[in-house]
């Protein structure tokens, strides 16, 4: 699945997009969150609040406990600030 | 009534952006309308920074148009919203909406206004007068609250 990353999110994580293949277990928002973070101190940066990052799954708003089952595109992003 | 929902760079024009609403339309009544700039807090920043999400930034604000249409009897209802570097006194966003009277035009627009600052996915960054670049724009908790005041209210 592709993988977005906005704002300080992207800077932590160091990069805009990526494919990733995470392991079967791994079904949720929550769970490729915590995934992620093993993957290197950018990801445990990005992610250290994990509480107030938010996430869309196909382009559509989705909470922690959404399942990330045939998701094409998941973007994780800090609270926005438009308008 | 198809909203209309635009994500662009470049700049717009207000007038010709309330003209398009009414053009035409003899059972408009009212038109509210909200203009946001990017402010310079006091001669501090040289000029905002918007990133957005392409896509879904169109996606999220239409939902929310939808949304406001739903709720009020609206005749026409028109977002835009800028991407880029912005600087102190250029405008970044536009809500108006179009009805027979004036109470669901200011409600609409308000709402409009309240959840695309909650759900529209941009993000601004300071660019400081001093030429450095500034830290990104923390969300408001009064943001949420703005936008929460709605839920369970009825053409409010």
């Amino acid at each position: 699945m592709k993988l977005v990353y906005f704002a300080w999110v992207r800077e932590r994580v160091g990069q805009a997009e990526e494919h990733v293949a995470p392991p079967s277990d791994v079904r949720t928002v929550a769970e490729l969150v915590a995934w992620l973070k093993t993957r290197g101190e950018g990801y445990a940066h990005a992610f250290e609040n994990e509480r107030i990052i938010r996430t869309a799954i196909d382009q559509v708003h989705a909470k922690p406990e959404a399942s990330i089952g045939g998701a094409r595109e998941i973007a994780f992003f800090p609270p926005m600030t438009g308008g | 009534m198809t909203p209309t929902v635009r994500i662009q760079r470049e700049d717009f024009d207000p007038a010709a952006e309330l003209d398009a609403l009414t053009a035409g339309r003899p059972d408009v009544g009212a038109v509210a309308s909200f203009v946001g700039l990017c402010r310079d807090e006091g001669g501090r920043l040289s000029a905002l920074e918007l990133e957005h999400y392409p896509g879904m930034a169109e996606a999220e604000l239409s939902r929310v148009a939808a949304e406001a249409a739903s709720r009020w009897p609206l005749l026409g209802l028109t977002a835009v919203h800028r991407f880029g570097l912005i600087r102190p006194g250029e405008r970044i966003v536009l809500v108006a909406a179009a009805s027979s009277h004036r109470e669901a035009a200011f409600g609409a627009a308000a709402f409009l206004m309240d959840f695309l600052k909650t759900r529209a996915p941009f993000w601004k960054r300071e660019h400081l007068a001093t030429g450095a670049l500034g830290p990104w724009v923390e969300a408001k908790v009064s943001d949420d609250a703005a936008a929460a005041r709605w839920a369970g209210a009825e053409q409010g």
